[in-house]
């Protein structure tokens, strides 16, 4: 099954790492990225810019409607992603959990709806 | 076949249902990974079951038969769902194969597997329990919903949704491995000792419904005992129960007042369980692995020691609670703790001990605590607060014998 590991993180605190501890914590980041491919179950994965780059956008009324900032105005912001493919959530949540980010915030764990799937149990 | 026979068979159906029920939801469930699918193909066979068997007899092997049509029917439901005619006929095929296979083999016990992924810790904490009463024995969301105060449709709503989540976030039908077992047994045993809780606390002792769960708690407390033999908490929760149980006769008399454990009639004691749960307890032990199962029932332990001895070894009660205080800092047990306390050392020095906890705000609807309290208050002669403190305790208690029992308990302060 294919998981999305979604990592929050409070923006403000890693703003204020010092130097040090950013180049600590991105180390610790590609350890894990590399870790994910050597087990093979690394799909794909990225950083995202911090939320005051978001940008949202909604039509409503055949209008376009762009807001500055992100979707939801929260603690912790999203920081970036892996998408990765496991047997089961106890794997899934096995990666989580050694993500750096989930000692100083929190991941979710989003299985993947595979179309073919949501297409027999939902739209059925 | 006559009326008795049509009754004979309805009842080997029943019996059938009672004894096989969770294992064939756990060999079904664990191959889809859909309870709610096994459960529905389940409840189609027992149906035919009980259509069929009077007429035709009952079959030589029941479990394997209601499997072959469980099996048949989510078969069925699935190629429903499929439109494709290569697709059918190779499920076809596949559930062939499959029943021809399982004709002369032995069904392999899935429970525990079915049980550690409803205890999965992705699943709500609260609905845990509920989940495996209901995959594991069937139960009814409105049986459920009345054991654990919720309504029925509340509980059944919870229900299905669990068991969705269990099949799209895919929690996998397994025993974790050694090095994750501790938080997921601890998991699977406190749903277990949650359903027995819930039976035990029965109010009147005369729900049937409640007591079952009681029961049922103390099955499958059985059945994880024998499933893990080698997990020495596992032993100690079946003794827990077990002694709890034990004592049961004992706690209400003839009147259907409640008896405290102090005065009860050791004679009404089950001797057979009581011994039963010692040898659990003994075998845990040998293990060498403390844990707070284990603890609690040696305290349960010392307590029917009185059986042998006459008195009860209330500094040996203080130091288990001691020691359970240290795994489990949870205010339940620190009054137990200050109770013992004051049976060794006074009322004082109990007192004392409760007081420690101070204004834990849960302490503020927690029956145990003000009848403690009071009865300790009581003991020093100390009778406006210990009026209030039996109010309190009054106030807050849901079983009529353990109320009246608290409202004699104040009329004797008050004289």
């Amino acid at each position: 099954m294919q998981y999305l590991l979604l990592i929050y993180n409070s923006e403000a605190g890693m703003a204020a790492a010092s130097k040090e501890a950013a180049i600590q914590m991105s180390a610790a980041y590609g350890a894990y990225t590399e870790a994910m491919k050597k087990a093979g179950v690394f799909v794909g994965g990225e950083r995202l810019r911090f939320t005051s780059t978001a940008t949202s956008v909604r039509v409503a009324g055949g209008k376009t409607n762009v807001i500055d900032g992100p979707y939801a105005d929260t603690k912790e912001q999203l920081g970036g992603y892996y998408m990765i493919d496991v047997p089961d959530m106890d794997a899934a949540i096995s990666w989580a959990a050694r993500c750096p980010g989930a000692g100083t915030g929190t991941m979710e764990v989003r299985p993947v709806w595979p179309m073919a799937e949501y297409m027999t149990e939902y739209t059925s | 076949m006559t009326a008795i026979g049509s009754d004979i068979a309805r009842a080997v159906a029943e019996a059938a249902a009672r004894q096989s029920y969770g294992k064939l939801i756990a060999y079904l469930a664990a191959r889809s990974r859909d309870v709610a699918g096994a459960e529905d193909a389940l409840a189609d066979a027992f149906a035919a079951a009980l259509e069929q068997w009077p007429r035709s007899g009952v079959p030589e092997r029941p479990e394997a038969w209601l499997l072959a049509v469980a099996r048949r029917r989510s078969v069925d439901a699935v190629r429903r769902r499929l439109t494709r005619e290569a697709n059918r006929d190779h499920l076809k095929l596949i559930a062939e194969e499959m029943e021809a296979r399982m004709v002369d083999e032995d069904l392999p016990d899935e429970r525990l597997r079915l049980m550690f992924a409803c205890a999965h810790p992705a699943i709500e904490a609260s609905i845990r329990a509920p989940l495996i009463l209901q995959t594991i024995l069937g139960f009814d969301a409105a049986t459920i919903a009345s054991a654990f105060l919720v309504s029925p449709a509340a509980m059944s709503q919870r229900l299905v949704r669990a068991k969705a989540r269990i099949h799209e976030i895919g929690i996998p039908f397994r025993i974790p491995e050694r090095a994750e077992l501790g938080e997921r047994l601890d998991t699977v045993l406190e749903a277990i000792y949650a359903a027995f809780a819930e039976g035990w606390s029965d109010p009147a002792g005369t729900e049937t419904q409640r007591r079952n769960l009681a029961t049922e708690g103390i099955w499958l407390g059985r059945l994880v005992a024998s499933l893990m033999p080698d997990e020495p908490e596992a032993l100690g929760l079946l003794a827990l129960m077990l002694f709890a149980e034990a004592r049961r006769p004992a706690r209400r008399n003839a009147a259907g007042d409640y008896v405290p454990l102090a005065e009860q009639d050791l004679a009404l004691w089950d001797g057979a369980l009581i011994d039963e749960a010692e040898a659990l307890l003994r075998h845990a032990a040998t293990m060498e692995l403390i844990g707070r199962y284990q603890l609690e029932a040696a305290v349960q332990s010392a307590h029917v020691a009185r059986r042998l001895t006459g008195h009860t070894d209330w500094v040996a009660i203080r130091e288990l609670y001691d020691a359970l205080l240290s795994i489990v800092g949870s205010p339940v047990v620190a009054i137990n703790r200050a109770v013992a306390i004051a049976e060794a050392e006074g009322a004082v020095a109990g007192l004392a001990a409760l007081y420690v906890l101070g204004d834990d705000k849960r302490l503020n609807e927690y029956q145990p605590y003000w009848a403690a309290r009071a009865g300790l208050l009581a003991r020093l002669g100390n009778v406006s607060e210990a009026t209030e403190a039996y109010d309190r305790a009054i106030g807050l208690e849901r079983d009529p014998a353990v109320r009246r029992f608290l409202q004699g308990k104040r009329a004797v302060l008050r004289n």
